[in-house]
């Protein structure tokens, strides 16, 4: 393998890791509150599916966008409704909301398009296309760093650029503002933060906001950024990957860059080779594919560097009188 | 607030449940410009209206109490079985290698096979996550959840490298030799001069799920095994101190639960497919979910909830054939009535309670 391939898939990792990274960040704020979230599937793919609709529709992807996140918050509310105001089940929630998803796309996509669940492919102006860096240009000359330059960071749409910057902006909101500590805090212990006076189910519903918006850019981004249209069930488990990822980076938003560029690589590799021959022995494509669940398996139980998720997560908060 | 007597809890409740599930699903159907009553009239004629619609109707319905029966006794041990996907999954690589491998004189002896080993492989695909939930604390949702990827992944190998025959293209496995077939529904049927269609695919593994059903509730109810797993389910600080072992029951309950989900491959493997496909579960795992929720996790509410849902199915494919209505209505339906009779308890309980109050005091 030369060095241009090696720029390729790197650059395709980047391509790939991006909706893991949005939806891994989202689950990251529900979760890191106590709301655990098994629906970031169902949630990236509501709006994946209204962002390329309202995408194709208006003909401006910044109004897709929109859609993509008010669908995905649509479905966070049911979340939170579920099991904030009725302290009902979040696994079951989250299950539910997988389905309604996966039912409502196609058979709303089957009856505005008749395409068999498809969005009509999206033209120039509503999709978003790959943005070219200052002196990208001038310098994809230059040996090694040119390309590097050029090729892998330059190049990709605004969403791949935000998702990256979300990165540092989570870790600052969640480790340096009186908000994230609080945010935090309801996932540890939600007495204490309704002893000391702030509304458990305010932060929760947050929370849950915040995870709704940024599963609607993950959204987004598969349908009119990674891809141009939407396609029946087109997050294929992607949703269930950024949950893995966030086990993975034991909620923490920069070791879920790691683990979501991991991913990502992973993906890259798969698409890239059939089977990897090592030599010795030959890793089929159905091994790369499985590697992220076992890889979680693994973290899971604590085989290598043990995975403790928030300790309040998964139990609705009863008040006491 | 009064405790809801025992026959609103077990059907008032989730018959509020199904039914607002059912009115929203009518009012997604007139949205996208359809009328429901004419969907349901459809699905009616289709689903129940002859003997070949009854087939398809018990066939699915056979694979929901399977997987419903798996996802139940796992709730009754507090441990949500996210899995039977992949159990199932598993539990089809089960019959497909004695079917293929084992050249059996009659269909009867490859059946007894078939239910032994897909259970086995199921329950050990289950055990796995039991294992890790009971000793290593990691979480089975998570856990089940992830296994059923790598089950998908797992069998995709298989089939593509190992099973596939040489020379073909599609990822399945040989046929079974015609020993191996099961007995339709319609034969069955037909020992007591009942008439049925032979064009379907509900065959005997029906009975197989109706014992089933009868083997829970006893094992539910009427072993100690049972308690120990309902004492568990209920608090499991308390069965602790009662001198319950945890780690066995975990693994006891789960191993019964992949077992019944991995049953339902000797439905749809041998009994209708006769060969191994890539997904051959088609989603029947997680519609047990919403089966074993509806049913309140009683092997009699999971058996009519199975019924629902096989109608629903084949109702569905009716609708999408007649009609301009995608059989994702089904999956629609799915959803609200998991989130009704599941996460949503409180908001269709709480009214309902509150009624009974109001009678309550009416008469005092």
């Amino acid at each position: 393998m030369d060095f241009a391939s090696y720029i390729q898939i790197l650059d395709s990792t980047i391509r790939l890791s991006t909706p893991l990274l949005l939806a891994c960040l989202a689950g990251l704020f529900s979760e890191r509150a106590g709301i655990f979230d098994i629906g970031l599937e169902g949630k990236m793919l509501a709006a994946a599916f209204a962002s390329a609709a309202l995408s194709y529709a208006t003909g401006n992807v910044w109004v897709g966008l929109l859609g993509g996140i008010f669908a995905a918050l649509l479905m966070s509310a049911i979340h939170g409704l579920a099991s904030i105001t009725f302290r009902g089940n979040q696994l079951i929630s989250g299950v539910a909301i997988n389905f309604l998803a996966s039912g409502l796309t196609v058979l709303l996509g089957q009856n505005w398009f008749q395409l068999g669940g498809r969005t009509p492919p999206l033209g120039v102006g509503a999709r978003f296309t790959e943005i070219t860096l200052p002196f990208a240009d001038d310098v994809a000359n230059i040996p090694i760093l040119g390309p590097i330059y050029a090729d892998l960071i330059s190049g990709h749409s605004i969403l791949v650029y935000v998702s990256f910057a979300l990165v540092p902006a989570s870790a600052w909101l969640l480790y340096r503002t009186r908000f994230g500590l609080r945010l935090r805090a309801v996932g540890e212990n939600p007495a204490a933060v309704d002893t000391a006076g702030v509304s458990v189910k305010g932060m929760r519903f947050a929370a849950v906001c915040i995870c709704g918006v940024l599963t609607g850019l993950a959204g987004a981004y598969l349908s009119t950024a990674l891809s141009s249209g939407f396609g029946r069930e087109m997050t294929a488990g992607k949703g269930f990957i950024a949950l893995a990822a966030l086990i993975f980076a034991k909620w923490r938003p920069w070791y879920a860059l790691g683990a979501c560029l991991l991913f990502g690589l992973l993906e890259a590799l798969a698409i890239r080779f059939q089977n990897i021959d090592l030599g010795l022995i030959v890793l089929p494509v159905q091994f790369m594919q499985a590697l992220p669940y076992v890889i979680t398996v693994v973290i899971l139980a604590g085989f290598i560097g043990r995975a403790i998720p928030p300790r309040a997560g998964g139990t609705p908060y009863v008040k006491e009188l | 607030m009064e405790k809801l007597p025992k026959w609103a809890d077990a059907f008032l409740v989730p018959l509020v449940s199904v039914f607002i599930a059912f009115a929203i699903s009518g009012l997604v159907i007139l949205a996208v410009g359809e009328d429901p009553i004419a969907a349901l009239q459809v699905m009616i004629d289709g689903a129940l209206g002859s003997t070949y619609g009854w087939g398809y109707t018990l066939y699915y319905a056979t694979n929901f109490m399977f997987t419903g029966l798996g996802v139940a006794v796992a709730f009754h041990a507090g441990l949500f079985n996210i899995g039977g996907e992949g159990q199932a999954t598993l539990g089809g690589l089960g019959v497909a290698l004695v079917c293929l491998f084992i050249p059996w004189p009659h269909w009867s002896l490859a059946l007894c096979a078939a239910i032994v080993s897909s259970a086995l492989f199921a329950a050990l695909w289950a055990a796995i996550p039991a294992w890790l939930q009971a000793k290593r604390g990691s979480h089975i949702v998570i856990t089940t959840i992830m296994f059923n990827f790598i089950a998908a992944s797992l069998l995709n190998y298989i089939l593509v490298n190992q099973l596939r025959p040489k020379g073909s293209m599609d990822p399945a496995s040989a046929r079974f030799p015609q020993a191996t077939n099961l007995p339709g529904l319609d034969q069955v049927l037909g020992l007591f001069g009942i008439p049925f269609s032979s064009k379907t695919p509900a065959n005997i593994s029906l009975i197989i799920a109706m014992i089933c059903c009868i083997l829970v509730w006893f094992l539910i109810w009427h072993t100690r095994l049972g308690f120990a797993i309902r004492a568990f389910g209920k608090s499991e600080k308390a069965a602790v101190y009662a001198g319950i072992n945890p780690v066995r029951i975990t693994l006891y309950a789960m191993i019964i639960s992949g077992a019944l989900a991995g049953l339902m491959a000797v439905n749809t493997v041998q009994g209708e497919a006769n060969r191994l496909l890539l997904n051959s579960v088609e989603g029947a795992g997680f519609i047990g979910i919403a089966v074993s929720l509806m049913g309140r996790g009683h092997p009699f509410g999971v058996f009519l909830a199975a019924l629902l849902f096989g109608f629903l199915y084949q109702g569905g494919a009716e609708l999408a054939l007649w009609t301009k209505i995608p059989r994702e209505l089904i999956t629609v339906i799915q959803a609200l009535v998991i989130l009704f009779t599941g996460a949503l308890d409180q908001m269709v309980r709480r009214p309902i309670e509150i009624t009974f109050a109001l009678f309550k005091k009416k008469e005092h």
